[in-house]
């Protein structure tokens, strides 16, 4: 490799923390479940790097199962939305908050 | 946009000294990856933010080719940016929520300085921690599964998923059926429940009658007429 | 061209399976799929009950293969079984063997639940196995990808029957609740495997343990900044504070016969796979991630007994009470002594019932609607019903951990664990918070006994100065008191004013008595407790 594996990681943990960020700031469910696969893809990222690192296909194997996972997700998660939205059309994170925390 | 780049490209100037193609590529998907993550984060428009993800997406998927993981880069455009962005436009077109999220209302006026903290402590914590250098220890090639196996990546990568991880494989199959099951319980309509006859109701409650549409049902007029035509039509009503 | 094809491909070694060391998880699966299958193919609508009746058999098939392999662990030891992926041990049972009583129970309190607000369908049921397998495969988990894909099947279906109930407006805003809190802490869980096996370069448990044992690692910072998402991302699943925000609202919002299932089942499996990965996979750094287990355990406590003080809602008081109760089991879990994962897991049993139990009463008195659970509602509980609050009454009793209950020796055992480990504040910490607990279980418990009108409150405040005195000496009594109402509840055949379906009623029944009865003769379940814990690889 004639680059460095560890400017990948540095990439994917700004990557993550970005989502991680956004997920808490952000307002519209849609955008955090977004905010939730830029951390997922964080995480892939990081599995391919160490898989590359430490020569070990293993790693490229558990991004495969994270994509199915990320893919299970966001098909409950827009299905919840779904459910939501059309009781609500114009419902943001912010207006469940009937619930009180 | 470009202002929160600069100091991201001087962070990025030791890559960028030094023009081999690979550092090149890798300087380049860098910045269309973070600012793609920006663009998510930021943007307003939920259509705007799906995009930015999708560049965010292209560009992971030219880092793992960069990575000789060509089989996953393949993947990750297909499933990725093929499948779950389209669902996640499909799904904003649908409801209508195209619109402009004001960034000012905050709830807890807090909440987004503590947020922003949280998250560039941990990211601080984490590049300390791994001293920017350090991150990987393990043994090289432990498995004894090597990346570039015979038969190339993809032959690898089958061979490791059909012995070493047969069983998460199979577990992943779990999953599918119950986001199939998943689509059908939460997107039909709360006025096509199965409702039992009314004698098999076990209910002592008098003002909320069962049969029939469902009282607290908040559906607007409209479902009756497009029910069968459109199917999620009933939330949209009149805006 | 096909044999050229043949040619080229390598002959692929599969790994040798042995159905039976999992075959509690492929009963239900099997089962699951198979009730998918028959309700889409039959055009006649079953009798009411088939499907939930269907469940029940089904757990309770798993739950005997569970036994059986708890019988061959115990004569023949510990194994692995698809290419490493599973181990079968005492710790992994016991837990398959909670995870099956949980279903069962479950399905039972829900059958009346989805009836009465017209849900009957067999998807809930369907949904709920397969969760159920999700847990199961997470305690069985040796691979930390075993244990992430477990904790997904899991967490997915339980987001999907929060929101099942979709004419509740509460109900999809708890599923979408849960499910955004869910999907972060999946995240951050996963982020913590990526720098676990880049600093181990394994996912196996017994892998990375072996790495770990064999060699010194100088600069361990990505190994510990894994460990502590691992942790984090099961601390979110087992509502532990700081991270058990989501859980009240959620546990509030969600039809309460899967709340109850949710407490149980969510709860065991993120516990048994926090305790499978620390001690498993880095017993040998222990001194590393002590600290951090002594500090959440501390939080979890009193966040769960304040936090449970000022509710007003039932639904909410139960979900802080149970994060209190997450806190008790993170103490024998501090203390990382065989007495105190003994403890734990004997926490983690009783409380199953218990939990269940007491949302099965909640779910009744909710009524047609799920909307009644202020604490206002169960005023003169005992007079519309002496059934449901005697065995409510009962339920927080052994909540509150009085003697002669199952909760009593729940308590015990944890907080002796602690203090053999010379945890002293953490130990004084527990009494404290139990000592806290009875206050909010006991007014629960005397806004019921009490009449309708408003003079209650001079009796409830007569209690608190009295609440000592129940849990050492009337404990006894009471428990009589509580088997004469049953009885009472049976013959008196006037028509109550609320309806506890037979299905319900079993589960009440079942749970009280057992936690009556292993709270009296506790030998069998704190041996089993015991001795799961010696098979722990």
């Amino acid at each position: 490799m004639t680059l460095s594996g560890n400017w990948f990681l540095a990439l994917a943990a700004v990557l993550f923390s970005i989502g991680a960020v956004g997920l808490l700031i952000r307002r519209n469910v849609l955008v955090m479940f977004m905010c939730v696969e830029l951390m997922l893809n964080a995480v892939n990222l990081t599995f391919v790097t160490f898989s590359k690192m430490l020569d070990d296909i293993n790693g490229q194997s558990l991004v495969f199962f994270v994509l199915v996972v990320a893919a299970a997700e966001v098909v409950v998660g827009l299905g919840i939305i779904v459910s939501i939205f059309r009781r609500r059309p114009d419902a943001t994170a912010d207006d469940l908050n009937m619930l009180k925390g | 946009m470009m202002a929160a780049l600069f100091p991201l490209l001087s962070v990025l100037h030791p890559v960028l000294a030094v023009p081999t193609i690979d550092r090149l590529v890798f300087a380049v998907c860098a910045v269309i990856v973070l600012s793609g993550a920006l663009g998510v984060v930021l943007s307003s428009n939920p259509v705007y933010a799906a995009l930015s993800l999708v560049l965010t997406l292209f560009g992971v998927a030219v880092l793992f080719v960069e990575e000789d993981a060509q089989f996953l880069a393949a993947v990750q455009v297909v499933v990725y940016a093929g499948a779950i962005v389209v669902l996640f436009l499909f799904v904003i077109m649908l409801l209508g929520v195209d619109r402009q999220e004001s960034m000012r209302s905050e709830r807890l006026p807090a909440q987004r300085p503590l947020a922003l903290l949280l998250g560039l402590a941990a990211l601080g914590e984490l590049l300390a921690l791994s001293r920017l250098t350090h991150w990987s220890t393990g043994p090289r090639g432990a498995s004894g599964a090597p990346a570039t196996g015979g038969g190339g990546n993809t032959a690898a990568l089958a061979r490791s998923i059909f012995t070493t991880y047969l069983l998460p494989f199979e577990l992943t199959s779990l999953l599918l059926i119950i986001a199939v099951l998943a689509a059908v319980v939460l997107a039909r309509r709360p006025g096509q429940h199965p409702i039992e006859p009314p004698a098999l109701v076990e209910t002592d409650d008098s003002n909320l009658p069962m049969p029939g549409p469902d009282p607290d049902e908040e559906i607007d007029g409209v479902r009756n007429v497009d029910a069968e035509s459109i199917g999620f039509g009933g939330g949209r009503g009149p805006q | 061209m096909i044999h050229t094809l043949l040619l080229a491909t390598q002959v692929l070694h599969a790994p040798h399976v042995d159905y039976v060391a999992i075959l509690p998880e492929l009963i239900l699966i099997g089962g699951a799929l198979l009730l998918m299958l028959g309700s889409s193919l039959s055009s006649s609508r079953p009798a009411p009950g088939t499907w939930s009746g269907f469940t029940v058999v089904v757990a309770a098939a798993s739950i005997g293969a569970s036994w059986y392999l708890w019988d061959q662990v115990s004569r023949h030891g510990p194994q692995e079984t698809v290419h490493n992926a599973v181990a079968v041990d005492g710790f992994s049972t016991l837990f398959l063997i909670l995870i099956g009583v949980a279903l069962l129970l479950g399905s039972l309190v829900a059958d009346g639940y989805l009836r009465r607000e017209g849900l009957d369908g067999p998807e809930f049921y369907v949904l709920a196995m397969l969760s159920g397998a999700g847990g199961m495969f997470m305690s069985v988990a040796n691979d930390l990808i075993v244990v992430f894909l477990g904790l997904e099947t899991l967490s997915i279906a339980l987001y999907v029957l929060a929101g099942y109930h979709t004419r509740r407006k509460e109900s999809s805003e708890a599923a979408i609740k849960y499910f955004v809190l869910g999907a972060f802490s999946s995240a951050i869980f996963l982020y913590g495997i990526a720098l676990v096996y880049g600093a181990t370069g394994s996912t196996n448990l017994v892998s990375i343990a072996t790495y770990l044992s064999q060699n010194v690692i100088v600069t361990n910072g990505i190994l510990l900044a894994g460990i502590a998402m691992l942790i984090v991302g099961l601390g979110f699943k087992v509502a532990a504070a700081p991270f058990h925000n989501w859980s009240p609202d959620v546990y509030q919002g969600s039809p309460t016969p899967v709340t109850g299932y949710m407490a149980a089942v969510a709860k065991a499996a993120g516990f048994a796979g926090l305790l499978r990965v620390l001690f498993s996979a880095f017993g040998s750094m222990r001194t590393d991630w002590q600290p951090v287990i002594v500090v959440l355990a501390a939080l979890t406590l009193v966040v769960g007994a304040v936090g449970a003080m000022v509710q007003t809602d039932v639904k909410r008081l139960l979900a802080y009470s149970s994060i209190n109760h997450a806190g008790f089991v993170l103490v024998g879990l501090a203390a990382a002594t065989t007495a105190g994962i003994s403890g734990s897991l004997y926490y983690l049993f009783t409380y199953t019932f218990v939990v269940i139990g007491s949302f099965g009463v909640v779910s009744v008195v909710g009524r047609h609607g799920d909307g009644r659970h202020q604490l206002e509602d169960y005023r003169g509980l005992a007079r519309r019903n002496p059934f449901l609050a005697a065995v409510f009454a009962l339920l927080l009793l052994a909540q509150s951990g009085v003697p002669f209950t199952t909760g009593f020796l729940a308590k015990f055992y944890v907080i002796s664990s602690a203090v053999q480990a010379r945890s002293y504040p953490l130990a004084i910490l527990s009494i404290l918070t139990a000592v806290v607990g009875a206050y909010y279980y006991l007014r629960l418990i005397f806004i019921m006994y009490s009449s309708p009108a408003g003079e209650a409150e001079a009796v409830a405040v007569e209690l608190m100065i009295t609440d000592v005195a129940v849990s050492t000496g009337a404990g006894t009594t009471l428990v009589e008191e509580v088997d004469e109402v049953v009885v009472l509840a049976e013959t008196e055949a006037g028509p109550p004013e609320l309806e506890v379906p037979t299905s319900t009623a079993l589960v009440l029944t079942l749970t009280g008595l057992f936690t009556v009865a292993f709270g009296l003769v506790p030998g069998t379940i704190v041996n089993f407790a015991h001795q799961a814990t010696l098979l722990v690889h």
